[in-house]
Formats: structure tokens, C-alpha cells, sequence
């Protein structure tokens, strides 16, 4: 019951980019496709998973027992940048053809705070899910709590892609074209977006 | 003074938010009020100007193929001072920016501001330009929690003028991206009038 | 311009940054360790202040376990002080609630919240609303709101953060009953 609270408080209640605010650049970088849309969603979810698990070990297992909670930032920036050389370099050996798909937005993904956001978030916020008593999340949760986010974040992708193609081909005034309109679009999907908070 | 074009640039031509496009997510997050905005402005703004000086010093002994990591290191490093410094002299305000300080480490800005500038520049130069680009920054987010904070709570800096609740939506999250995309409309307009 | 990027330069270049950026964290940590102690003490002792009526001396931490959860009290000549903590709309709501010797809450603050700015953030500032915890008689009242058949005026449009605040409260209550049960609390 817990983790498909998380799971629905994470895609639509606390959706990250239309009400946590992380992971935006990215967001209006590249949605102006629906095809790189999917394929930068499919990159980032890969990579929040995989960082959150990693920095939540290290942080349980080195920061904490040390008293280091103070180098969190540090220690963790490290971590997800080396993270994601590592995930191109593998993937590029072991999947040519996900690397392929993948591969070109990788490099992005370092200084994409949605994943330093989540991983920060995920150790030193309390929880609280339909009335639990607050708490921080164990590695299971945290974990889903991670693919969720992230999940979250490529239905907001995908969504926002499709209605950008679409509002390509429209007339727009000028002063509103390209980004102005596309954050006035942002908005009003967020409005939407609201109507889910309270359900969790 | 021929070097105060540095500082200027940062405020209009290269105003990070409406023309570069940069650091985003603690624009819309923490411009709830005012206030919010002028203290995230100015937390970016320290990291900015010191990581640009330092940037600019080592430059000339830095290996090329690493230097990404570098700079990452020595930003996070100025991060995690400020965190500390917040965290001692003031609570209060690190407690509603919270997650945004630490995240001011992958705020495009500064990063791109290192490898844009402070690499290649002089330091009096690099301080000049992180100067001006965290004025910049400093303004476009106090001037977007002043809408919000007129619109959505009926006060500005606190001082309350109009009774009653405001229109919330604007302190809420869809608010950000709207406030944001119309005054970006009126930039262009400004710009393009120019 | 740039040192070559041989192998031995870039180790030797990045070993000499994290030793310097290390140093430097570490002597901030060193010189801030203390002032971030004092905030945070400083914080606890105006909260406790706050909420309880004038009391002589330093208030004793000590915790208690009620229902499976731990809570965290501090005890003064003039009653307790007890941090607790519910969810709330947007997340965790803490609260330090102060309950004065003869068991009516005495006042109460927000340590901590997520709620939405506007709406049920006003359990911050909403004078009426938190004014009605101030002097408090629970056993002649019902700590719920009204729309549970209690006593208390919710914050309006915000039912919830309403609820998890009296949720809070009550359960302070029964830490301080727990605590007066067997005459002295476990220390």
C-alpha cells in the first residue's frame, strides 16, 4: 500500500517538474520533439534509478557513520557525474543500439538537477504518505520512489512534446514565440496537474 | 570605466534568465515572494563571482580533458561553504530556499559562466562578469517574485496593501511558469522595440 | 595556456584540487560546526520558550515511545514541551506543543511544513486558527475540527493541514498523559 502511495504521490501529486520545479532546462531544451522527447526520458529515468540507489549507499554507509552529512552535495555531484561516464561507456559497448537512443543526451544529464535533486531529496526529507507518521524512506522505498519520479517526469515530457508539436505549426504572435508560449502551455498543464493534489 | 560593460552585459544583453534561458529551476521554484527571489539571486551570486575567480586562477594549470571535473569541484566546493554559512548566520532563509541552495552546484549558469568565461578571461575580468551576470539573475528573480508576490498574496516584501488572499494560483506552481512566460514576452517586446 | 593532458598531469592536477577543495570544506565545517549548534539550539529554546508559560532554569530532553512512535520532549517546572510530528496536505508538519502542568495546551508553533503557500501554510499565521489551541482544555473539548464533530474552527480551504495540526496536538496530549501516569516520565 505504502509504495503505490509513493508511486502516485511521486508521478502526479509531487509531479518533479510541474510542481517541484527540477529538471526544467532539460524540459525546454528538448521537448520540441516528441522522439527525443521519449529518448531523453528514457536517459534521465535510467539515471536518477541508478544514482539514487548508489548515493543513498554511500550516504548510509559513508556519510552518516563518519558524520560527513556535511559533503553531501559534494560527494554526490561527483558521484552522479562519474555515474553517468560510466553508463555511457558501458552502454556504448555492451548496447550499441540503446546508446544510439540514449547516448546524445547523456553528457546533459550530469547538470540535470532533477537527478542531484532527487538524490538529495531522497536522504534528508521525512516523508509522509495518506496519513503515515513522517518518516525517511528505506532503500526499497526510495528506490521506488526514484523510478517513480522519474516516471513522472517522462509523462510530463512526453505530454508537453506532443502539445509543442502541435503548437508549432499554429500562428503565435511574435513577441510570445518559442519559449514564452511554450511556458504559458507549461502553466496551464501545471493548473491540471494541481487538480491531483490531496488525493495521497 | 571600459570594463563596466562586463557588469551591464550580465543585466540585459546576456540577462541569464530572459535571453540566455539559464538555471530555470530555482527561478520558477523559489520566486514565491520577493524577498525568496532577492536571497536565491544573491546565494547564486556569491557562488558565481568566487568560482569565476578562482576559475579564472587555475585555468592556465589545468589539463583540458579534465577541466569539466574540475570546475565541478571547485563549485561544489563554494556551494557546500555557502550551505555551511547559511546554515550558521542564517537558518531562516536556508530553511525556505532548502533544497535550492545545494542544487545552485548544476545551476547552468555557473558552469556555463566558467567554461564561457572565467577560462579564458583575466581575474578582475572574471569577478567583473560573475558581478554582472549574478546582478542579472538577481534582478530577473526579484522581479519575477514581485509579480507573484503582488498577484498572488496582495503584498510585496512582505508589506501587505491588498486585503484579502490574492489570486493563489500565482504563489502555486503554475503561477511560476506563467508569470515567467508573460514577462519574457514583454523582454522581447522591450528587446525588439530597441 | 592549458597544461598538456597527459596522464600524470590530469592525476596530479586533479589530486592537487580535491586536497585543496577538501581543506576548504573542511576548515568551513570546522569554523561554522559551532554557530550552526547555537542556531539550532538557539531555535529549540525560543520554541520552547514560546509555548510554554514562564519557567525557571533549562528544560531536561528526554524522549518517550506512545503508540509505537518516539517523541521527543522537553520537561520545565512549568509543564512539557513536546515535539510532533503528522502528515500533513503537502508532507510532514512538525510541531512543538506545549502543555502546562495542570495538562491544558499552553500554546503552540510550527517547527517545520510543506504545506501549500497561501492555503494551508497559513497554520503558521492564521491568528484565529492558532489562537484556539491557546489555553485549551482537553478534557472538556474534543481536539478535532468541526467537520469531525470537534471542536475547532479549521483554517478555511484547508481541512487537512486543519486535521494533521489537531492530529498533532492531541497526540502531545497523550505524550503529556503518558508522561503524568506514572508520576514521572521515563528519562
Amino acid at each position: 500500500m505504502e509504495y503505490f502511495l509513493i508511486i502516485v504521490s511521486a508521478i502526479f501529486v509531487n509531479n518533479i517538474l510541474l510542481a517541484q520545479f527540477l529538471g526544467i532546462c532539460p524540459f525546454l531544451g528538448v521537448s520540441n520533439k516528441l522522439s527525443t522527447a521519449t529518448g531523453m526520458s528514457g536517459a534521465v529515468c535510467f539515471v536518477i534509478t541508478l544514482a539514487t540507489v548508489v548515493t543513498y549507499l554511500l550516504n548510509q554507509y559513508l556519510l552518516v557513520p563518519f558524520g560527513l552529512e556535511f559533503l553531501q552535495t559534494i560527494s554526490f555531484i561527483l558521484v552522479i557525474a562519474a555515474l553517468v561516464q560510466m553508463v555511457e561507456i558501458v552502454l556504448k559497448k555492451i548496447s550499441p543500439s540503446l546508446y544510439q537512443a540514449l547516448g546524445i543526451f547523456l553528457p546533459l544529464i550530469t547538470t540535470n538537477c532533477a537527478v542531484l535533486g532527487v538524490a538529495i531529496t531522497v536522504v534528508t526529507k521525512e516523508f509522509a504518505f495518506g496519513g503515515s507518521a513522517p518518516h525517511m524512506l528505506n532503500l526499497g522505498q526510495a528506490t521506488v520512489y526514484a523510478i517513480a519520479t522519474s516516471l513522472g517526469y517522462g509523462l510530463a515530457m512526453c505530454l508537453f512534446a506532443g502539445l509543442r508539436e502541435h503548437l508549432a505549426g499554429n500562428d503565435v504572435p511574435k513577441a510570445f514565440k518559442g519559449l514564452p508560449i511554450a511556458l504559458i502551455t507549461v502553466g496551464i498543464m501545471a493548473m491540471a496537474f494541481l487538480g491531483f493534489s490531496g488525493i495521497v | 570605466m571600459s570594463k563596466w560593460h562586463f557588469v551591464t552585459d550580465g543585466f540585459v544583453k546576456n540577462n541569464p534568465t530572459f535571453v540566455l534561458v539559464l538555471g530555470m529551476c530555482p527561478t520558477l521554484a523559489t520566486t514565491t515572494s520577493a524577498m525568496n527571489g532577492l536571497e536565491m539571486g544573491l546565494a547564486t551570486m556569491f557562488v558565481l563571482i568566487l568560482s569565476n575567480i578562482v576559475i579564472s586562477l587555475i585555468a592556465p594549470m589545468v589539463p583540458d580533458k579534465v577541466r569539466i571535473p574540475v570546475y565541478i569541484t571547485v563549485i561544489a566546493t563554494f556551494v557546500t561553504v555557502l550551505q555551511l554559512l547559511m546554515q550558521a548566520f542564517t537558518p531562516s532563509v536556508y530553511e525556505t530556499l532548502g533544497l535550492f541552495i545545494p542544487l545552485i552546484v548544476v545551476n547552468c549558469i555557473v558552469l556555463g559562466r566558467a567554461e564561457g568565461f572565467a577560462n579564458k578571461h583575466s581575474v578582475g575580468e572574471s569577478a567583473l562578469d560573475g558581478l554582472g551576470v549574478g546582478l542579472g539573475f538577481t534582478a530577473s528573480l526579484t522581479v519575477i517574485g514581485i509579480v507573484r508576490e503582488i498577484l498572488g498574496s496582495g503584498s510585496l516584501f512582505g508589506w501587505k496593501f491588498i486585503a484579502g488572499d490574492g489570486i493563489l494560483a500565482f504563489v502555486m506552481a503554475p503561477g511560476a511558469f506563467l508569470v515567467l512566460g508573460f514577462l519574457m514576452v514583454l523582454f522581447n517586446k522591450y528587446l525588439a522595440k530597441k | 595556456m592549458a597544461a598538456e593532458s597527459t596522464l600524470k598531469n590530469m592525476v596530479l592536477c586533479l589530486s592537487a584540487v580535491c586536497l585543496i577543495c577538501a581543506a576548504v570544506v573542511g576548515g568551513a565545517y570546522a569554523m561554522t560546526k559551532e554557530p550552526i549548534d547555537e542556531a539550532a539550539r538557539a531555535k529549540t529554546t525560543a520554541s520552547i520558550a514560546a509555548v510554554l508559560p514562564e519557567f525557571a532554569g533549562t528544560p531536561e530532553q528526554a524522549s518517550v515511545n506512545v503508540d509505537g512512535t518516539d517523541y521527543t520532549y522537553y520537561k520545565t517546572d512549568s509543564g512539557c514541551a513536546v515535539i510532533s510530528s503528522t502528515s500533513g496536505f503537502g508532507g510532514a508538519l512538525t510541531l512543538m506543543v506545549g502543555i502546562a502542568s495542570d495538562g491544558t495546551v499552553h500554546n503552540t508553533t510550527v517547527l517545520s511544513h510543506t504545506e501549500t503557500p497561501g492555503l494551508g501554510a497559513k497554520c503558521t499565521t492564521d491568528e484565529h486558527f492558532i489562537g484556539q489551541f491557546q489555553g485549551f482544555d482537553p478534557k472538556q473539548k474534543s481536539l478535532t475540527v468541526k467537520k469531525d464533530g470537534g471542536d475547532l474552527d479549521a483554517i478555511t480551504a484547508s481541512t487537512i493541514t486543519s486535521r494533521a495540526y489537531a492530529l498533532a496536538v492531541s497526540n502531545a496530549v497523550k505524550v503529556f498523559n503518558k508522561l503524568n501516569e506514572g508520576g514521572q516520565g521515563n528519562e
